[in-house]
């Protein structure tokens, strides 16, 4: 039988009743609440690291001892871990890259753009 | 380190044939919430110290008198940033505890109702009947926050609230009502037995049993009564046959029946129980209700009600109203309405002598505790098992 629900969906549906907000600006708190579910999703990952270390330390494949101790061995390792950290960091910041590129290069805004587009 | 009041994992939970599956991220993910949902037992603390040292002072300082009321306390504390984010963060954690259970139960939704069909199948201890649809209460509003609350079906035969339901009490509780989540059955009907030794139940209602998961504690307890479960909610019905079927219960009902209009004959019941039912019904009803189990219930009968604790006279006004912060936060409103009817006088008013009224303090049993659960942990009100039961006997 194949699932007929849409479980992402259903998953995230909101219950009755209008929602209560505690900070003065709601804002705020819907980045708080986004924040809340990363920082679950980083513990999960957190877990699954976890899991993963100590079944490879049950199966003799290497020891917690060797993660503890381990240092890249080369620059190509070095490099690639670096560039990493770089990407996600990036992707993080997002929107303060774009408000910084804003301050630097004042931009219009899409209504002044679709009237100037409508003389072309 | 020496580890204290962690909650237990959740591989600790007991599994049964109707339990859904869950996946190594989706454990993960209730280890998170039920250590969440510690941690902020303790950061509710601040809110006392928020009302004690900042919000009352500036109060007595504007106003020169103190609260009057707990809406005028609310009100101040409503402007506390300790508060606010405390709030925050709660309501935040029922809600990533409901999409982590939904998006868990949901997935495998077929499966779940494939399953539940199977041990139910040709079963008379499980009775629907299409005539009864869940009362008005249930229909305004999404008790606790979970979408749909007991009585959607998405599809014919859906059962995945009740799954949730099942397999999130752990995490909302920490693990303190035990690996069943049935602590609270647990405790009444170890209540009964040790205080009431003469007293031999052969036919037991439990009202508003959801999934069962405190009407089968009861039955384990007391093998030769009949034990009934009644509710509105096919799903938690269908799905809580399923489970104590495959528990291996055979003393156990399932009925789709209104706790208001009963359709059992007048005095046909030993001991009538509700656990953590009636701050889920409504003004009226509730009384109806009342009136309904004095009907069913045989002289000498016994009849006993497990709740929130009551709000008394010298519960401070700070503790009366942190305490409504479920009703209304996690949508379980009529808790704070409950708190202005005292239960002796509901009782008395539906036909109870109120001489033969009683009120007992209860902790969940928990068979989780491993010496590290230990109680010195602050109250969480609302969530802590520390309950409240009132009854009386029939006579």
């Amino acid at each position: 039988m194949d699932n007929p629900i849409d479980y992402i969906g259903i998953a995230g549906n909101k219950p009755k009743g209008k929602r209560p907000y505690f900070f003065d600006d709601p804002a705020v708190e819907r980045v708080l609440n986004i924040t809340m579910a990363i920082s679950m999703e980083l513990a999960v990952a957190r877990e699954r690291v976890d899991t993963l270390e100590r079944l490879l330390e049950d199966k003799g494949i290497l020891t917690r001892e060797e993660i503890k101790n381990y240092t890249p061995a080369n620059k190509e390792i070095e490099t690639e871990r670096q560039q990493w950290h770089s990407e996600y960091i990036s992707r993080i910041l997002r929107v303060i890259q774009q408000s910084m590129e804003e301050i630097a290069n004042p931009d219009k805004t899409l209504e002044e753009i679709a009237d100037d587009i409508d003389q072309m | 380190m020496a580890a204290k009041n962690l909650p237990p994992t959740y591989d600790h939970i007991a599994k049964h044939e109707v339990f859904p599956e869950t996946t190594h991220d989706e454990r993960a993910r209730y280890n998170f919430l039920a250590n969440l949902n510690k941690h902020l037992a303790h950061v509710s603390q601040g809110n006392a110290v928020a009302f004690k040292n900042d919000v009352t002072p500036k109060f007595k300082e504007e106003h020169g008198r103190d609260f009057e009321n707990k809406e005028e306390l609310g009100d101040a504390m409503a402007k506390n940033l300790h508060y606010q984010t405390w709030s925050a963060l709660r309501r935040c954690t029922m809600e990533m505890r409901q999409q982590a259970g939904r998006s868990m139960t949901y997935r495998q939704a077929a499966e779940l109702t494939e399953r539940v069909n199977k041990l139910n199948e040709g079963k008379d201890s499980l009775i629907l009947n299409d005539e009864v649809s869940p009362p008005p209460y249930l229909l305004a509003v999404d008790n606790h926050l979970m979408p749909g609350s007991y009585h959607t079906e998405l599809f014919d035969g859906d059962v995945s609230n009740a799954a949730n339901y099942d397999g999130g009490l752990f995490v909302t509780t920490a693990g303190l009502l035990g690996k069943w989540s049935d602590g609270g059955g647990q405790a009444i009907s170890q209540w009964v037995k040790e205080n009431h030794p003469e007293f031999q139940p052969k036919r037991i209602l439990d009202i508003g049993c959801g999934m069962g998961h405190n009407t089968l504690p009861i039955a384990k307890l007391f093998p030769d009564a009949e034990v009934i479960g009644i509710d509105t909610g096919r799903p938690m019905l269908r799905y809580g046959h399923a489970r104590a079927m495959a528990l291996g219960y055979e003393n156990v009902k399932f009925m789709q029946v209104e706790a208001s209009k009963m359709s059992f004959e007048d005095e046909s019941f030993d001991w009538i129980q509700t656990t953590m039912f009636l701050h889920e019904t409504g003004g009226k009803s509730i009384y109806n209700i009342m009136r309904e189990i004095y009907r069913c219930l045989k002289p000498n009968g016994l009849t006993m009600h497990i709740e929130q604790p009551q709000y008394t006279d010298d519960m401070s006004l700070y503790e009366k109203w942190i305490r409504d912060w479920d009703a209304y936060n996690n949508s379980e409103p009529y808790w704070s309405k409950m708190h202005d009817i005292h239960p002796k006088e509901l009782m008395e008013d539906c036909g109870f002598n109120g001489e033969y009224y009683m009120q007992i303090g209860a902790q969940a049993i928990n068979d989780l505790d491993d010496g590290t659960q230990k109680a010195d942990e602050p109250e969480d009100h609302g969530r802590s098992p520390i309950w409240n039961v009132f009854g009386a006997w029939k006579k």
